[in-house]
């Protein structure tokens, strides 16, 4: 809400600034520039060496189940698809098309794990606002909050959170936490600083978008020309680059309306200064008393005759 | 209520055959839900990260909600349209709704990873007013109480004037009866503020329910992910309101051996297949609009569970009860509330679990055997609940002069009006 009036401020500073009316095109611009500003990653899938080291860092620093020694360089694991997991909140998988993997010498590697969206429809489906959108950009969960209905794994379009179904008593949603404390002291998330390639890029979104682009046309050749996140789903924090379909690296094809947008407009319009429900009180209210008595009579021969 | 028709305890024994095997369910479904309350999720059920969501939300929660809209459909037209000659069959429903709801917290925690933080959408620092779970939650809650409220009146008719605590507490007699004095006095005054209030928090969490969903497009079979999933909600559980009454009024005239209530039954049946007949239609507009009449060429099981879900709980009702003569037949009259009953079940199963594919799947969710015995556990516990409180409040209308079984109703008909 209070991004929303933001918004809004700017948007109208910056109209009457510019002297051009307001239309709603603008609006949807201004939306954009707007998270150029939260931190985000670039994944480079074509850099990528599956090194796993990144899964590593992970581990250690969101102190994950400890692995046994040489289970991080095990690359045994690109032989069958992984998904993020209450163990590991990144997982690295290779590429899904054979034929693509052939002709890279069976060498492509793509990352996953929360995408930190501009719009999360995990944040937005939340019932007591444990999962937050934080200003940095950081999706964030608050286990004390949580009653574990887990609806934002329903909802999270990405597949991702994780659920603790093994723990009895204090389960927890499990998600990359983007490494909140190492953003908040200026250091890189654990897993941009482990990786030996630079496959990662950490920065404000902004920057990563105009990186990614600039990447794509100097190397026309390397790239897949679309930049996965920028706006799929109203955009997410951590974006792709890739030589082939993001299908391929578990990027699933999502169009560029915000998720919760429905469901949120579906709910603020029934809910609209509750005016409608109101509305349909004093209606029923109404109807109670005004049918009368010969109505009443009228009803009871009615199915008599 | 000067009604020729008199709500009456009905005087029965409580264990009945079916009543000691509900209690053999209901027992397995307890020992299941107290072993799941300690030992967590994954012990007790199939749930995992691909299929977060089981039977108990599909079932216990969702099908609860909707079967429990006998309660407010009955009050609607009842009290709020004044057809009188449905008035015994308001507390049925009422009494259905009560337990249907309250059934279905107690289904919801055993499912919720933290439950003892349940309470938690209350706080108004945990409020959440884009979640849609966060508005069924607070409605689902408003309404437990206006439904308590409602039934209030029932268990007031039964104690006012001969109130007798057992032992010390016996000294208390006078004040609780001047307190049943006080509320029926007032609560009278103020009933139909609150039965209005259930019917508008009906409408809003019935529909509610199907918004759920809808934050999921991505993975949603097309055969129901649509936008108005939530007025396709709430028209279902104002159809199946009707056929959820006339279902539970004939087993348990069946039940407790009493004549059923044919002529009202039959009369308020009449509604019904024009309710199914705008929701089927609404039904396929929406396939048309959306394109998505292709998905039922696939043999798979969701087209499956679609035409089952559609043709059994919606078609085949709605053409038998549509004929004015089967409608007065008593047992084609029952098979097919069965019938709307059991696809209003399917239904929400197909949409929260069927209709639910995740992108990375690899696998498929069935329920486990302890998911199972809790809701069947839960249903029994349920029936055994209701049959306890008709046979003890007055619930059931007779009807004075026909009923065939027992004479003793007499009597207890007769210390209840003194």
């Amino acid at each position: 809400m209070k991004k929303d009036r933001r918004n809004f401020l700017k948007l109208t500073t910056a109209a009457a600034a510019s002297m051009v009316p307001a239309v709603s095109g603008a609006s949807i611009e201004h939306d954009e520039e707007d998270f150029n500003d939260v931190f985000g990653v670039l994944v480079d899938t074509t850099v990528c060496i599956g090194c796993r080291n990144c899964e590593l860092a992970c581990n250690q620093e969101n102190k994950l189940p400890e692995q046994p020694n040489g289970h991080f360089s095990d690359k045994s694991v690109f032989d069958s698809r992984r998904r993020p997991s209450v163990e590991s909140l990144t997982v690295v998988n290779s590429c899904m098309d054979s034929n693509v993997l052939d002709d890279l010498n069976g060498k492509s590697y793509g990352k996953i794990q929360c995408m930190h969206c501009n719009h999360p429809a995990c944040v937005s489906a939340c019932i007591v606002g444990a999962l937050t959108k934080c200003n940095h950009g950081v999706v964030a969960y608050d286990a004390w909050k949580c009653i574990g209905c887990r609806y934002c794994m329903v909802a999270c379009p990405f597949q991702i959170p994780a659920y603790e179904f093994k723990e009895a008593l204090k389960p927890r949603v499990m998600k990359c936490t983007f490494c909140y404390d190492r953003i908040h002291d200026d250091k890189k998330p654990a897993c941009v600083e482990s990786c030996p390639v630079e496959a990662l890029t950490f920065g404000k979104r902004g920057d990563l978008i105009k990186l990614a682009h600039s990447k794509i046309e100097t190397d026309p050749d390397s790239y897949f020309d679309h930049v996965y996140g920028e706006s799929e789903i109203g955009g997410t924090s951590w974006m792709y680059l890739a030589s082939n379909e993001f299908i391929n690296y578990d990027l699933p094809k999502l169009t560029e309306e915000h998720i919760p947008s429905t469901t949120e407009s579906i709910q603020h319009g029934i809910f609209k200064s509750f005016l409608p429900p109101l509305a349909l009180y004093g209606f029923l209210g109404l109807i109670m008393h005004s049918i009368r008595q010969d109505e009443k009579k009228e009803a009871e021969t009615d199915e008599q005759s | 209520m000067n009604n020729h028709e008199t709500p009456t305890p009905i005087n029965a024994k409580f264990f009945s055959k079916g009543a000691i095997i509900l209690s053999l369910f209901a027992l397995i479904g307890a020992l299941g839900y107290i072993y799941r309350l300690i030992s967590g999720l994954d012990a007790t059920t199939n749930l995992n990260n691909e299929y977060p969501w089981g039977i108990w939300i599909a079932v216990d929660v969702a099908t609860g909600v909707a079967l429990a809209a006998g309660g407010f459909t009955t009050a609607a037209l009842a009290d709020i349209f004044h057809r009188d000659k449905y008035h015994s069959l308001t507390r049925p429903a009422l009494l259905t709704a009560m337990l249907g709801y309250t059934f279905v917290v107690v289904g919801l925690l055993a499912d919720l990873g933290r439950y003892y933080n349940v309470w938690h959408p209350m706080l108004p620092s945990m409020w959440q007013g884009n979640s849609v779970l966060f508005e069924v939650g607070i409605c689902v809650m408003i309404y437990l109480t206006v439904l308590y409220i409602e039934f209030f009146p029932i268990i007031i008719e039964k104690f006012k004037g001969h109130v007798k605590l057992p032992g010390l507490l016996s000294r208390y007699n006078s004040l609780v009866e001047s307190f049943l004095k006080i509320s029926h006095r007032t609560l009278y005054r103020v009933l139909s503020l609150f039965i209005i209030a259930g019917v508008v928090l009906s409408c809003l969490h019935q529909s509610s329910l199907g918004t759920l969903m809808v934050i999921a497009p991505y993975k949603m079979h097309p055969l129901w992910y649509t936008p108005i999933l939530p007025l396709l909600f709430l028209l279902s559980a104002i159809s199946v309101g009707f056929p959820m009454v006339i279902f539970e009024s004939i087993l348990s005239s069946w039940s407790f051996k009493l004549k059923p209530e044919l002529k009202t039954l039959a009369s308020i049946a009449k509604y019904t297949p024009i309710l199914l007949f705008c929701y089927l239609s609404i039904k396929i507009a929406d396939l048309a609009i959306r394109n998505a009449f292709d998905y039922l060429l696939e043999i798979n099981i969701q087209s499956i569970g679609f035409i089952l879900e559609l043709g059994i709980g919606v078609v085949l009702p709605m053409m038998i009860l549509f004929q004015r003569k089967k409608r007065y037949s008593i047992n084609y009259l029952f098979l097919s509330a069965s019938c709307i009953v059991f696809g209003i079940l399917l239904n929400r199963i197909n949409v929260f679990l069927i209709a639910y594919t995740p992108p990375f799947s690899t696998g498929y969710y069935f329920p486990s055997l302890i998911e199972i015995a809790v809701t069947i556990g839960l249903i029994s516990g349920l029936i055994l609940v209701y049959r306890f409180m008709v046979i003890h409040l007055p619930v059931i209308s007779i009807e004075r002069v026909k009923f065939n079984v027992i004479s003793k109703k007499h009597e207890s008909k007769s210390t209840i009006k003194g």
